[in-house]
């Protein structure tokens, strides 16, 4: 809405910068908006932060009791009651659960975020993305909390990650933030006129996290996809979600074991007798896939995260001349 | 002179929805036919606001003026057209908009003069200026929520009037406060206008740019009827207001015909009848409207169909609500004369009209000897009083301000 920051001085004859209201925005105008409202934007997520949770005694602390209690009942289910064998389940679970937290709490977050500020959308301009973006850099707020916890976890399990394949969570938390702000900033948009997205994202989010390896295996699941070739190409699909691809990359540089051996009593025919002989079976955890290709899939899931980011706030543009008519 | 705002061709369409749906399951139930009727709340609206003056957007509730000024705030985005802003604008559309109960008085100057387009610099520098503005020093820590209402309105105020900005736009929120910080809000304005900065007012209220602003611009139905100063702007207001629904008769020529019924007076016999009433004035030729101060003839054209001895001829001056101003003295028109058949034209002159701006209407009727009323017309004629000047009100009363030191020595005189 607010746009070009052009300097006209020089055939107008005034010394003030020029802006124009108009239907007409480009892409980079919006943009450059959204950049100039960054000292406005950090404003707004302090006041997140404050107001969420202010006059509770434990303040941060409480932020930090939905994921653990997520993470403990998931550890007791899966590790005691369904008998996950995947060694170190706690932080095989944490590595892959921070990722979607940050994920579904920004997402969630951003969809009533426009809406929620209906007050000041009606009677303030500002580029009204910054609204999204706060609750992106909200989430990124706890999930920098969270991998204080997990780094703190690593530390006292004395359980070395993959160094080596460390990049990679820096690399896979940029795709992951682009791609968080974009989902994000379009489904603020799209509550606006459709107000049950923000309570259909949260079902649809739900249904998402069981297709992301977090609580299973990868190649569980891939595997069985392959197996059966009416839904091999199930197989691709479920590769092409990029959150997979970023949950995979923490999982390998996080967590880093990509299989185990265990002595497993197996029965084996010796002599003409059955016998149960202890065998070294091999399990694999997590992908194989070497550091190129973790590499090559978080560039494409950047690209995808790009072109949903540039789509969003084209579409955001677009609709929001009547933001302040629709609230 | 640069302009501070250019509007080019601003038109505003809105979608009145009978009902609207606003939900995906709503959406699949009722597909394809969502019924909306389509209104256009600015229509091509083209203006330039030059930088340094006190602009006044006047029009009736619904007209367009806030959806005017809401453009011009970037609030929202016209649909076709668009406007030029140059230099830093803050609107106070809603004092302190945007306020978190929860925070702090110091986190919401920061929050609120941030939304309004203000680096942390220019906030940090003016922090103080702005809470004592808001006479709040004691309070800035505790949260808004504990604030009274005044507290909070004062503390908008104080944001949006001292983060310095080259164009304020006001939305009627001036009121603000008891009236001690009503005339601290006023003394800004002022200390604005004098610091040359640009500042819109949006208001239905014709008095109050009468004295404040410089040029005002009418929107009425979305279009913009004036743009011209107060005096002339007022005047084509007032206009619409009357064409629009105040029910009023604007037919000049028509008379008593059916107006009498309802009248006080019944007319019996008439045995004469009010043809015409007409105004003349120095330039009617070039305005449809007299200038306070200026003369004016009423020309009344009667057929008298039967003859009339000592016939008398009143004539009264009412305000728009049919208040009555002036009734004339009914002996200085007591003729005796005999009017014979036939046309005849009655002229009331005043030497000068002594009133301020508005639309007045003219009873002229026409009795007896005996005082019973031959015809009459009632509120069917009027004219209209353009006040070039600020002063505001009904009546014009010329006067001379003078002050001067006890020993008599003149310090000022000002001649309104």
């Amino acid at each position: 809405m607010l746009t070009s920051e052009k300097l006209t001085s020089a055939q107008s004859g005034g010394e003030l910068p020029a802006r124009v209201v108009s239907a007409k925005t480009t892409l980079g105008s919006r943009l450059l908006n959204i950049w100039q409202a960054r000292e406005l934007l950090l404003f707004l997520i302090r006041k997140e932060l404050k107001v969420k949770y202010k006059g509770s005694a434990l303040g941060f602390l409480w932020s930090m009791l939905n994921p653990a209690i997520v993470l403990g009942v998931y550890y007791v289910v899966f590790k005691y009651f369904l008998k996950s064998s995947i060694p170190d389940f706690a932080l095989f679970l944490f590595s892959g659960l921070i990722v979607w937290n940050f994920f579904a709490s920004a997402l969630q977050g951003c969809a009533s975020s426009v809406v929620g500020a209906a007050g000041i959308v009606k009677k303030v301009a500002f580029p009204r993305e910054v609204l999204p973006l706060a609750q992106v850099g909200t989430a990124l707020f706890f999930f920098c909390l969270q991998s204080l916890v997990l780094i703190l976890f690593l530390a006292g399990f004395q359980f070395a990650p993959a160094w080596s394949y460390l990049p990679l969570v820096l690399f896979g938390l940029i795709d992951l933030i682009i791609l968080a702000a974009g989902v994000g900033i379009f489904l603020s948009a799209l509550n606006v006129s459709l107000r049950d997205i923000e309570h259909l994202i949260q079902v649809l989010l739900q249904a998402w996290f069981w297709g992301v390896p977090i609580i299973y295996s990868y190649n569980t699941v891939y595997d069985l996809f392959l197996r059966h070739p009416s839904i091999k190409w199930l197989s691709a699909v479920y590769l092409a979600d990029p959150v997979t691809s970023i949950v995979l990359s923490f999982q390998r540089a996080l967590y880093g074991h990509v299989s185990y051996t265990t002595l497993t009593p197996v029965a084996k025919l010796v002599s003409g007798h059955l016998k149960y002989v202890n065998t070294r079976v091999t399990t694999i955890v997590l992908a194989t896939y070497p550091y190129h290709f973790l590499v090559e899939l978080l560039v494409i899931v950047l690209f995808v995260a790009i072109g949903v980011f540039i789509g969003a706030v084209k579409y955001f543009g677009n609709v929001e001349g009547n933001f302040a008519e629709e609230l | 002179m640069t302009s501070a705002i250019e509007i080019r061709g601003v038109s505003k369409r809105f979608r009145l929805y009978h009902e609207k749906y606003t939900s995906l399951k709503e959406r699949v139930i009722h597909a394809g036919h969502v019924p909306y009727e389509e209104f256009w709340a600015l229509k091509d609206v083209n203006a330039e606001i030059p930088s340094g003056k006190t602009i006044g957007i006047l029009g009736r509730n619904g007209s367009g003026k806030s959806t005017l000024l809401k453009c011009l705030a970037g609030i929202l985005q016209p649909t076709s057209g668009d406007v030029v802003v140059r230099g830093q604008l803050a609107a106070m559309l809603e004092l302190g908009a945007g306020f978190q109960p929860e925070l702090s008085g110091r986190d919401n100057v920061y929050l609120n003069a941030s939304l309004l387009g203000f680096t942390k610099k220019d906030i940090d520098r003016r922090f103080d200026e702005i809470v004592a503005f808001a006479e709040l020093e004691k309070f800035i820590d505790n949260q808004v929520k504990y604030y009274s209402s005044g507290m909070y309105v004062r503390l908008g105020f104080a944001v949006a009037v001292n983060v310095d900005p080259d164009i304020l736009l006001v939305d009627e929120v001036l009121a603000v406060g008891d009236e001690r910080f009503q005339r601290k809000c006023m003394d800004r304005v002022q200390q604005f206008q004098h610091d040359g900065k640009t500042i819109v007012v949006v208001s239905h209220s014709p008095d109050m740019m009468r004295q404040t602003c410089d040029d005002v611009m009418v929107i009425d139905r979305g279009e913009l009827i004036t743009y011209a100063p107060p005096g002339e702007a007022i005047r084509a207001f007032r206009d619409r207001l009357v064409d629009s629904g105040f029910a009023l008769p604007t037919d000049v020529g028509e008379t008593v015909t059916d107006g009498v019924s309802s009248s006080i007076f019944t007319v019996k016999n008439r045995t004469v009848q009010i043809e015409e009433i007409a105004f003349e004035y120095p330039e009617k030729k070039d305005r449809p409207y007299i200038v306070t101060g200026e003369p004016l003839e009423v020309r009344v054209e009667v057929n008298v169909k039967e003859k009339v001895a000592g016939a008398s001829f009143n004539l009264s001056v009412l305000d728009e609500t049919g208040g009555m101003l002036f009734t004339s003295d009914a002996g200085t028109s007591r003729s005796g004369l005999l009017l014979e058949q036939g046309k005849k034209i009655i002229s009331f002159d005043f030497s000068e009209v002594p009133l301020l701006d508005g639309r007045f209407l003219v009873n002229v009727d026409i009795r007896d000897s005996g005082g019973v009323v031959l015809d009459l017309s009632e509120q069917s004629a009027y004219f209209e009083v353009m006040n070039p000047g600020r002063a505001t009100g009904i009546v014009a009363m010329p006067l001379a301000v003078r002050v001067s030191d006890a020993d008599g020595s003149q310090l000022l005189e000002s001649v309104q």
